[in-house]
């Protein structure tokens, strides 16, 4: 019998797994290592193929529990749940095929979700505008909720394995699971069309392959196993940067710890250089090359899907709208390439920043005086407008012919030929000169004249001068060219520049501080049934929450301790039993800090559930470090079982708060008035109270 | 330095090396040495210096006796100079010393005394006049052509605003030409702490002079020194941080002793005045931090030290590093508030507690009546820091903004357009009609606000607010006071301590509306021109309690309540050193960049990208240009990429186990420690910058490019002598290092000779036409001059 090389997940061991003869650990040459590899794969054909699996109940509990625990009544409530609405609309416009691209994260979250949609037959028709609003019958609630509610429910087996895969006992690892399970803020987050849980879960996926991939470093590198979990790492990783960005700080955690065991590898001598570089490689290559390629992907796929014109075409290039179908493909169709003399013409700004906008004109004439005392030419506005307008067409004329329409034989126009512009519905020539423009009193202001006699000389010849000309008698070509408008008389380059008001959404009802998240002082209601006082709440499990920033201070307080004494020579923790100690504390609380610490510096609307990942981290660290002041810091046997008994003690107000807070978990329960009163354990909860 | 001084380094020589003298055995052993060592690439070098040096005065013989004393410092590779260091040195790493010794020793073995003093004499007199050369020159470019421009250069406007802040940066503006020549002075002294520290970290001689050209060189170290800005001040600190936290660890070796106190607490002096004058202070305090934690970290870790040294160890440090600076920095704070003690135009940007401390102002030993009832005339403050007063004044909001109705603001100045008529919410009665008893304000109650100058209410409604999102526009509203129904505000106390009536200074209240339920807010947003740039007022429907939407009465008006003398103000110093770094600290974030041609973001930096105006634009003015000398700062960059590769290399060839060559050991020793000691101070004061929302300007990066240029001293030095080495065989090997050092020199120096006129002021048409004096010197297209 020959063992498989992959074992897919901890919860199936091979048996009997025959070692890899020694010889290959130490690797010499790498010749030797593919023979070996070749001669595996003989041994595969030579033998029957034999497949003996234990299957560790508490790992098929616990899935179940948590299967359980997010699954149960996925359908209700059948209304769009806070940001359901959010990411209700992109599911939409992938059912449509409609493009989009959402400033705020990337494609890959999006599609999951959208996998859902399209498994389960919707259609994408329906009005994601409403947090409330009833589903209509062709909305799949189910499968739409479905990948979520998955994700959530294994991240429960999942942090035993990542428990396990530390080295700590089982009883830690069963105890990491169940607080998960019962930790009321993941559940309710992962019930709905929201994306957090699927972010912990890969973010769980690439520590647990991560661990996986380094014990097996140990005995086995390179062998199939290896590989699987080390490219298992990269994917995960690049999954979670697909899903949300704040999964880059999880990556990065990785990197630097895979950094610094590489840093080891190099330091071990008993390995030959070649050996080390194959290694560095393989790193390399499945935790670089791999994210990045397949977070590529991710975009090509979005790319492929969606192939339909939609409201967000705007903020793409003009080149890459014409590739939609039903787009600016369809006005381009069949339209000229080369700009004549007579031509009508729409004048994009190129770098569309704070938006791209259009060349634009109307009636309305710049005020005579400025609120500042600064007066105008009370000319013919010329602004730039964000949308596509008939306002927007301009007519490129031959200053020396008087007819506006095409000439035949067509004209076409070159670099550096000086035109006027007519703005099409106006007749008014595009026009500057020396007077301040009305924001920016450095610039001239540019406007349509519409009476030549007022004051001033008519100022309007401009050059063309196309940027990414090739050579300098070039054709301004519709959409290819770049061209700037050159001023002939005063030589200023015509520059339009949105400028809208800052619109900043720094304020939301429910956002909160990151202060405010660690002791759980906020909370966000997701939904209140239409009539009855039932309501769905973003509120964690209180106990769980104050326990784990607890252990996370023991946590960092015994390691400064030990730290020290060591450095002292005093070694209190036999030498593997601190190697575990400290990457436990470099995962679990590394994962806990970079994914909560950054959210300090950033400027963005913050909510209780950007807390999330951090914490599942944090819950994972609070039965190691449990388990370690049991083992260590309880002298006598008696110490120990009242600590175990009072950790009994523990867990069942844990599980009597999570029973407590259940019916604003699920939502499927109204409660009165005075029983929601005595909820409101916190004076900054807000907890909806109908009058009646 | 200091801790050579004249006798010190007599003594050193005698204890260290035992007389022998043997006249006549010098020019045969430094035969022998030459043999031994053929690879000396200091050699030609420092002897062309020492003989440019002593020509006039050294015999022949005494030539080569010197020449025998330059030998080490090559071989003993970042050792460099190790025959220095039994004389420089007190103030010598262990390891150093130890080398130093045995080296010391063997000359005495084999070597001449007499002879070999001299060398070191003329050696030492050679380093002294190197140092002498490099601030003379410093002094030189420094103080060149000082009062030109006769006229305040550089757009004061940007720190003008600062400038109410630092209150003390105001006089430096006035006061120009002293100030001038003092910053000129301490600019000057910025490149002999640079040749200094760089000596102390590599001990090389070459490296420290190659790091004294570049910055004595660099046209925008030289503008930034010429002006007044806070910058060579800044500077100055640092470097001075930097060389006496260098100085205190190559004392080491002998804690608590004199020398080491003096660097240590003059470490602490200089963080302390680098933080006093601009906040980028903090970074070389991170440095120091992280070097002292690192310190006692291997101090931690000796086991031949009893935990009570180390404890001695971390108290000195706690002492010096921390509680002095902290001390000299309230000091000067203390100092600050005490000069400062009359009321100005920046009043308005502290709480009223601590305007009560100034004279002059209206709440200092002001007496008001202390409840607030219907009638009085108030001045309402927005509890937040650096906020401002209620305010409204004639003009209306622009069309297209909400309603257009009178604006309603938050002004950080005293003014009548501040003062409000608190009114009842049903009757236009005057409450101050003499007949009426007089009727306090209580919580709870529903009360109008009427603008005294314009007779407008305090009005919301649901449009949206000017800046805020989500929240509602605050306006003024009827004529002479008759209003609507959305003119009623519900006046609440917060944590009510002193019963139901509202007390002047000390209630703090909110304002809710009463239709739309919103609290009267200030977002702290500066309004666009229309609003002449103050702060933004809404009404926001979110019920939070923060600071934004708390307010207190500060002035009170009535004539029918007593006045009572209001003595609660006096806030204690801790208090006051909190809220003016709190309104510091506001003001600098308030910086957001505008659009502007100032403007420059960080990755410009280093690369040069783009320079900054000091003065003059046209033609025929005179220009001046803050630019770096491209040559300079491109070989900066140069050189750190390739630090980093070498270093890179032999870290990971130590990490492999590889065994280097003793010389190739020193000097990586040389490029890691020294290397990495610089490039951490250049880490530390550029990167940080990348995360500052704030307005940043070009100027930002010459702290460190201090750094920069001490890397590539250090690197090329080091670098040289590496290929000096590796070519040991060929006769190339001794010029290399000599003719790169040089090169470098002599390089830089041309570049200077270039590009000088962008500091020292140029006249005539700009770069692009052919007739510039400037022209085919802007080799980017960014560059305006």
């Amino acid at each position: 019998m020959k063992p498989l090389g992959i074992v897919p997940g901890g919860w199936v061991k091979p048996q009997g797994q025959k070692r890899v003869p020694r010889k290959v650990q130490s690797c010499r040459e790498e010749g030797i290592l593919l023979s070996l590899l070749f001669y595996k794969m003989l041994g595969i054909l030579n033998r029957p193929i034999v497949v003996t699996a234990d299957i560790n109940l508490n790992f098929v509990a616990l899935a179940g529990m948590g299967l359980l625990s997010r699954l149960w009544r996925l359908t209700y409530p059948r209304a769009v749940v806070f940001d359901e609405v959010y990411y209700g609309q992109y599911i939409s416009f992938y059912m449509k095929r409609i493009f989009f691209l959402d400033g705020s994260g990337p494609p890959l979250g999006h599609m999951l979700l959208a996998l859902g949609g399209y498994l389960g037959g919707f259609d994408g028709n329906f009005l994601w505008n409403r947090i409330g609003a009833e589903y209509s019958n062709n909305v799949p609630v189910w499968s739409l909720r479905l990948l979520p509610a998955l994700s959530g429910a294994f991240s429960v087996p999942m942090a035993y394995q990542i428990v396990s895969e530390l080295s700590f006992s089982h009883c830690a690892a069963m105890g990491a699971a169940l607080l998960i399970l019962i930790e009321n803020a993941l559940i309710t987050q992962s019930r709905l069309i929201l994306l957090e849980s699927v972010l912990i879960f890969c973010n769980l996926l690439a520590v647990l392959s991560y661990l996986k991939f380094s014990n097996s470093q140990k005995h086995s590198p390179f062998s199939l196993s290896w590989w699987f979990w080390l490219i298992l790492t990269g994917v995960a990783c690049s999954c979670a940067v697909g899903i949300k960005y704040t999964g880059v700080f999880t990556y990065l955690l990785l990197l630097s710890v895979a950094a610094v065991q590489a840093w080891h590898v190099i330091g071990d001598q008993t390995l030959s250089s070649v050996c080390v570089f194959c290694h560095l490689v393989a790193r390399a290559v499945a935790l670089l090359v791999i994210p990045v390629i397949m977070y590529l992907l991710f975009f090509y796929v979005h790319l492929i899907l969606l192939y339909r014109s939609g409201p967000h075409d705007q903020i793409m290039s003009s080149a890459f709208q014409a590739s939609l179908e039903g787009g600016l493909a369809r006005i381009t169709q069949g339209q000229p390439l080369e700009v004549a003399y007579g031509s009508q013409v729409t004048l994009r700004n190129v770098f569309g920043k704070p938006m791209p906008c259009w060349l634009h004109s109307h009636q309305n004439t710049y005020p005579m005086i400025y609120e500042n005392g600064r007066g105008s030419s009370h000319q013919q506005q010329v602004t730039c407008y964000p949308f596509k307008d008939v306002n927007n067409w301009w007519i490129v004329k031959d200053p020396g012919r008087h007819q506006l329409v095409v000439n035949n034989p067509l004209k076409p126009v070159r670099h550096g030929d000086i035109v006027q512009l007519v703005h099409g519905l106006t007749t008014r020539f595009l026009n500057t000169h020396d007077v301040a423009a009305p924001v920016s009193p450095h610039s001239q202001e540019v406007s349509c004249y519409i009476d030549y006699n007022i004051s001033m000389p008519v100022q309007n010849l401009w050059r063309l001068d196309i940027i990414n000309r090739e050579t300098d008698t070039d054709i301004w070509k519709t959409i290819l060219s770049e061209v700037r408008f050159v001023h002939v008389n005063t030589s200023a380059i015509l520059k339009w520049r949105m400028l809208t008001l800052k619109s900043d959404d720094s304020e939301h009802k429910y956002s909160s501080t990151p202060l405010e998240w660690v002791t759980l002082d906020t909370n966000i209601i997701y939904w209140l049934h239409p009539r009855t006082s039932a309501q769905i709440h973003l509120l964690g499990n209180l106990v769980i929450w104050a326990s784990a920033s607890l252990a996370t201070l023991v946590y960092v307080l015994l390691f400064c301790w030990y730290l020290l004494r060591r450095r002292r020579n005093v070694c209190d923790l036999p030498e593997d039993c601190w190697l575990r100690w400290v990457l436990a504390g470099s995962l679990c609380g590394g994962g806990w800090a970079v994914n909560y610490l950054p959210f300090f510096l950033m400027e963005k609307t913050l909510f209780l559930y950007h807390y999330l990942p951090a914490l599942t981290f944090q819950i994972i660290l609070l039965p190691v470090v449990m388990q370690h002041v049991r083992d260590h810091l309880c002298r006598s046997q008696l110490q120990r079982n009242v600590f175990s008994a009072l950790i009994v003690a523990w867990y069942s107000t844990a599980c009597h708060v999570f029973n407590t807070l259940r019916p604003l978990t699920y939502g499927d329960k109204s409660l009165s008035a005075s029983e929601l009163k005595a909820l409101r354990w916190k004076d900054s909860w807000d907890i909806l109270i109908r009058k009646h | 330095m200091l801790c050579a001084t004249g006798p010190l380094l007599a003594t050193g020589a005698e204890t260290t090396l035992p007389a022998q003298p043997r006249v006549r055995g010098s020019a045969l052993r430094c035969r022998r040495r030459e043999l031994h060592f053929p690879g000396d690439p200091e050699l030609p070098f420092c002897d062309f210096l020492a003989w440019r040096l002593t020509r006039p005065s050294v015999p022949p013989g005494r030539r080569a006796t010197l020449r025998r004393g330059r030998m080490p410092p090559v071989v003993g590779g970042g050792l460099a100079g190790s025959e220095l260091r039994p004389r420089r040195g007190r103030c010598v790493p262990p390891a150093a010393r130890a080398a130093g010794r045995a080296a010391a020793a063997e000359d005495a073995a084999r070597s001449p005394k007499r002879p070999a003093g001299g060398s070191r004499r003329f050696e030492v007199a050679g380093g002294w006049a190197l140092l002498a050369l490099v601030t003379l020159l410093s002094f030189a470019t420094r103080f060149y052509r000082l009062d030109q421009p006769p006229h305040i250069c550089w757009d004061e406007t940007h720190f003008g605003k600062m400038g109410s802040y630092y209150i003390n940066r105001t006089f430096f503006f006035d006061v120009h030409p002293p100030l001038g020549k003092f910053c000129a002075f301490l600019g000057s002294w910025l490149i002999p702490f640079a040749y200094l520290t760089v000596w102390e970290l590599s001990k090389s001689f070459p490296a420290a002079l190659v790091t004294a050209a570049l910055l004595i060189f660099d046209t925008g170290c030289l503008t930034l020194s010429q002006y007044i800005l806070l910058d060579p001040i800044l500077m100055f600190f640092i470097m001075a941080a930097m060389l006496s936290m260098v100085k205190y660890n190559s004392c080491a070796d002998r804690p608590f002793s004199a020398p080491w106190w003096f660097w240590l607490s003059l470490t602490g002096i200089s963080l302390a005045a680098a933080i006093g004058v601009k906040f980028v202070g903090l970074f070389i305090i991170l440095q120091v931090g992280l070097n002292t934690i690192s310190e006692l970290w291997h101090l931690f870790g000796d086991l031949s030290l009893s935990l009570v040294t180390v404890g001695k160890h971390l108290t000195a440090r706690v002492l010096c590093l921390i509680a002095l600076p902290l001390a000299l920095y309230t000091a000067t704070f203390a100092v600050h508030f005490m000069v400062l003690n009359k009321s100005g135009p920046g009043d308005g940007f502290f709480s009223s507690a601590f305007q009560a401390r100034l004279s002059g102002n209206n709440l200092h030993n002001a007496s008001f009546p202390e409840h607030l009832a219907y009638g009085s005339v108030i001045t309402v403050k927005n509890l937040r820091m650096a906020s401002g007063y209620l305010h409204s004044h004639r003009h209306l909001y622009p069309e297209g903004i909400g309603a257009r109705q009178q604006q309603v603001t938050t002004y950080l100045h005293k003014d009548y357009n501040n003062l409000w008529i608190i009114k009842k919410h049903n009757t236009n009665s005057d409450p101050l009609d003499p007949s009426l008893p007089v009727e306090f304000v209580r919580h709870g109650d529903i009360i109008r606000l009427e603008h005294k100058e314009t007779s407008r209410n305090l009005h919301s409604h649901y449009h949206e607010a000017p800046l805020t999102r989500k929240h509602y526009q605050v306006t003024g509203y009827g004529i002479n006071g008759t209003g609507d129904s959305n003119d009623f505000w519900r006046i609440e106390v917060v944590n009510r301590k002193f019963g139901n009536r509202i007390k002047v200074l000390r209630s703090r209240i909110r304002l809710i509306h009463l239709v739309t339920g919103c609290v009267l807010g200030s977002s702290g947003k500066s309004l666009p021109k229309w609003g002449w740039e103050q702060l933004e007022v809404t009404c926001t429907p979110f019920l939070k309690e923060t600071l934004n939407s708390i307010w207190n009465v500060e002035d009170h008006f009535n004539p029918k309540l007593p006045n009572i003398s209001l003595d609660v103000l006096k806030p204690s110093f801790p208090e006051i050193l909190l809220e003016s770094h709190m309104v510091m600290i506001r003001g600098n974030n308030g910086l957001k960049p505008k659009d502007s041609d100032f403007t420059s973001k960080p990755w410009h930096w280093p690369i040069n990208y783009q320079g900054l105006r000091f003065s003059g634009i046209n033609d025929t003015d005179f220009r001046v240009y803050l630019l770096g000398n491209p040559v300079v700062w491109w070989l900066n960059l140069l050189s750190i990429v390739l630090y980093l590769l070498l270093g890179g290399i032999i870290t990971f060839a130590l990490q492999r186990g590889v065994h280097l060559p003793a010389e190739v050991e020193g000097l990586s020793q040389v490029l890691l420690r020294g290397g990495g000691q610089v490039l951490l101070g250049w880490m530390l004061h550029y990167f940080p910058f990348f995360l500052m929302g704030r307005i940043l300007y070009f100027h930002h990066y010459f702290p460190a490019m201090l750094f920069s240029c001490m890397l590539t001293g250090i690197l090329w030095d080091t670098l040289l002598r590496l290929c000096a080495w590796c070519l040991a065989s060929s006769s190339l090997a001794r010029g290399i290092h000599a003719v790169g050092i040089l090169s470098l020199l002599l390089g830089t120096a041309y570049s200077f000779y270039l590009f000088h006129p962008l500091a020292y002021g140029m006249v005539g048409p700009s770069a692009q036409s052919p007739q510039s004096p400037m022209a085919g010197l802007r080799w980017l297209e960014s560059w305006d001059f």
